[in-house]
């Protein structure tokens, strides 16, 4: 690299600097037009129903500033960070020391979860949290086998959900049955529907795939709220039944098990119950899918994922594979969903909107489809997330529609967007992302 | 059959609407070859526009309606379509090489950022406003006192959605803009190598679908007299709706798609039940897309390998 003389870079930074000026002093007009009227102006209707308005130039110049100086902050890092396209060298011991990270991380997160509810034993807030979160891994995992395995983007994962939700909450208030004979139901139930949906979208390939899940979700959200007489509409099905130690209740009564067991009685046995559950079923789900893709129906998942017209010319059944996948991922939906209602003891149509699809499918691409480990990371990086957010209630969807843009600009493939083949024949090699064309599906 | 014959006016009516934000669709599917989920909240966007001009106007004292109307339509269509060309360059022009999820993704997260915009900016209450334009024709009244009306504002509705048609049409068949988008529409490398601007194009094409859907607001807001934050969701899917029923990609299609589900929305409330005219709209675009996925008037997909 040849020393580049002193004046060229002084002029070309001061040329530099004007551009900046005059494009963030662009972009700042842009802004000034668009929140004008949304912003500037506040609008709300009167106790008489007449429309009052008052200004708000205050939140309008400000944000306008924020534009101005975030867009001469965002080409000031543009230009630091240099061009996208420059390979970073990668020093040989910071990339041993990530593939020691990356060997040691799920085995050691695996056994902190298990001692969470021993170190926080005394913590509600956190507890409940980390169920929450639990509850969020084991969705975004079952998804991952539709999105992230056999590629098919579903927007109406929720009704599998609510499918599995409903189907507890039914015949558990309506029969009495017992939460573990329900939960068996509730997957089947739901795996049922997955297969309902997955005949008609069979021919369908990407966004026209996508668009009918959300249609799906939509009209399963539509009938629950409608069908008044079976589901409660939109007051929901209270007074879930609890779920039991196997048979044995978990609470104050003398067959209860504290009782049994000789111990002093204390409601938090039933939340570090409900966790280890969430915990089992998530890692259940885990296993399944693990083994799963070790099986020809798995691999004939990810081969329908890279090439949907290339599988069928290898002679893969694409009908069945494609039903198989929605039928496991949905199973795992109601499952997850069945524990929900046991748990929350009270549902509603509130609890299945598009919002919750989203979130699910914003889990699976920020951990990056496919890889496990990053779709549980993605739950933690997200549901708490939301937590930092929750006094901020309204902005909470503002920013995750924000975040959800960015991730997809930053790192389309998600935090951890490295996939290695699962079969290879002899050392296995990372597939540049140029050979898929994921999503054909 | 008088029943029928309102019934018919009221579905046309609010087809209209839908035709016209289905051509915001299915422009933009034509040439980018992906689905602007965001495309239903820039019409919210676009009557909120509207009722905040509408807002203004009136609180400065004017009161000569055609003005008022003028006013209010252009300033939310130059507004809203400001609003289509940002949303282009922030979170599509980046992914436009990227693999083919990721529009979709990007388009999910900028359509809960305008939702969620607008209810931060104005509050999650609906607001009315009150009725502009009023009056209108006794077309028929049977014996039994049932009489077909038709307002004036529904004859605003249906006469400012032909002209846009007849302009629209216009501008993409005979404009050089227009030649571009079509040129655009079948290959992009080749129309580039020939000297047009294809990303001026595409984000030529997101205004005009932009102001489409402020023109859809506008009308939305003038027939029902409300708007609210969370309109554009159900607005957007049934326009979508109507767009593939009509054959993604059609232009006439999208709006035949659009007067086809406002009827069938109409009418299957006039005659089964209100709460389940959502699940009907729904359900056809699901019997559509596997019955005739093509829709109407669209051209079959051939996938080159």
């Amino acid at each position: 690299m040849t020393p580049i003389p002193h004046e060229t870079t002084h002029a070309s930074r001061t040329a530099g600097i004007s551009a900046l000026l005059k494009t963030a002093f662009i972009n700042a007009l842009i802004a000034l037009v668009l929140f004008s009227l949304m912003v500037g102006i506040r609008t709300e209707a009167g106790s008489d129903g007449q429309l009052t308005y008052w200004t708000r130039f205050g939140d309008l110049a400000s944000l306008v500033a924020a534009v101005f100086g975030g867009s001469i902050l965002i080409e000031l890092l543009r230009q630091w960070i240099g061009s996208t396209g420059t390979e970073k060298l990668v020093p040989p011991a910071v990339k041993s020391g990530m593939s020691f990270v990356g060997r040691y991380l799920a085995p050691a997160l695996l056994i902190f979860t298990l001692l969470v509810p021993v170190i926080f034993y005394n913590q509600r807030y956190i507890l409940d949290l980390a169920i929450l979160v639990l509850t969020y891994v084991m969705l975004g995992w079952g998804l991952n086998v539709v999105v992230g395995l056999a590629g098919l983007l579903d927007l109406g994962y929720v009704a599998f959900y609510a499918v599995g939700a409903y189907s507890y909450a039914l015949l558990a208030t309506n029969f009495g049955w017992s939460f573990w004979v329900c939960l068996p139901l509730a997957g089947i139930l739901a795996a049922f529907w997955g297969v309902l949906l997955g005949f008609p979208v069979l021919r369908l390939r990407g966004d026209y795939l996508a668009i009918v899940t959300l249609a799906f979700g939509e009209i399963i959200r539509l009938v629950i709220i409608n069908w008044q007489e079976l589901t409660g509409g939109p007051n929901g099905v209270s007074s879930i039944p609890r779920p039991s130690f196997f048979g044995i209740p978990l609470d104050n009564s003398d067959s209860g098990l504290a009782a049994r067991l000789g111990i002093e009685y204390s409601p938090t046995h039933r939340i570090v119950f409900l966790f280890y559950l969430i915990l089992a079923l998530a890692l259940l789900t885990n296993w399944v899918t693990i083994r799963l893709r070790r099986l020809p129906i798995g691999r004939a998942w990810e081969a329908l994922r890279e090439d949907e017209v290339a599988c069928r010319a290898l002679g893969i059944n694409t009908t069945t594979t494609k039903l198989t996948a929605f039928a496991t991922g949905a199973m795992f939906g109601g499952f997850a969903g069945a524990f929900f209602a046991t748990r929350q003891g009270f549902i509603s149509p509130e609890s299945f909107t598009f919002q919750e699809s989203a979130l699910v499918l914003a889990i699976v691409v920020l951990g990056g489809m496919g890889s496990q480990l990053g779709v549980a990371l993605a739950a933690l990086a997200m549901i708490g997330g939301f937590e930092l957010f929750r006094s901020l209630e309204t902005y909470r969807m503002l920013v995750f529609g924000m975040a959800m843009v960015l991730i997809m600009i930053w790192r389309p493939r998600g935090l951890i967007g490295h996939r290695a083949p699962t079969v290879y024949l002899t050392k296995a090699q990372a597939i540049s992302s140029d050979l898929v064309k994921e999503g054909h599906g | 059959m008088d029943y029928f014959a309102q019934q018919l006016i009221n579905g046309l009516v609010l087809g209209s609407i839908y035709g016209l934000i289905a051509i915001g669709y299915t422009m933009v599917y034509g040439i980018v070859g992906m689905i602007n989920f965001a495309h239903g909240d820039v019409f919210m966007i676009g009557g909120f526009v509207a009722l905040i001009t509408f807002v203004l106007l009136i609180s400065t004292g004017l009161t000569a309606i055609p003005v008022i109307l003028l006013v209010v339509l252009l300033v939310s269509m130059a507004i809203t379509a400001l609003y289509g060309w940002t949303i282009e360059r922030i979170a599509y022009r980046p992914l436009r090489h990227s693999f083919r999820l990721a529009p979709m993704l990007s388009a999910i997260g900028m359509s809960f950022v305008l939702t969620n915009y607008s209810q931060v900016a104005q509050g999650a209450r609906v607001k009315p406003i009150p009725p502009f334009i009023t009056g209108g024709y006794t077309l028929h009244e049977s014996q039994d006192g049932f009489v077909i009306q038709l307002s004036n504002i529904q004859i605003m509705v249906v006469v400012t959605t032909i002209v846009l048609l007849a302009i629209f049409t216009w501008l993409v068949s005979r404009t050089r803009l227009g030649r571009d988008m079509r040129a655009c529409e079948q290959d992009q490398t080749m129309a580039a190598l020939l000297g047009v601007n294809v990303d001026r194009t595409i984000s030529m094409t997101f205004v005009i679908g932009a102001a489409l859907a402020a023109v859809a607001g506008l009308m939305y807001l003038l027939y029902y007299g409300l708007v609210d934050f969370f309109m554009g969701f159900v607005a957007g899917i049934k326009a979508f709706t109507a767009a593939v029923l009509g054959g993604i990609g059609s232009l006439p299609g999208a709006m035949l798609g659009g007067l086809a589900i406002g009827l069938i929305e109409t009418f299957w409330s006039a005659y089964f039940s209100v709460e389940y005219k959502d699940v009907a709209a729904f359900s056809i675009l699901i019997v559509v897309l596997i019955f005739m996925p093509t829709g109407l008037l669209g051209r079959p997909e051939v996938e080159k390998v």
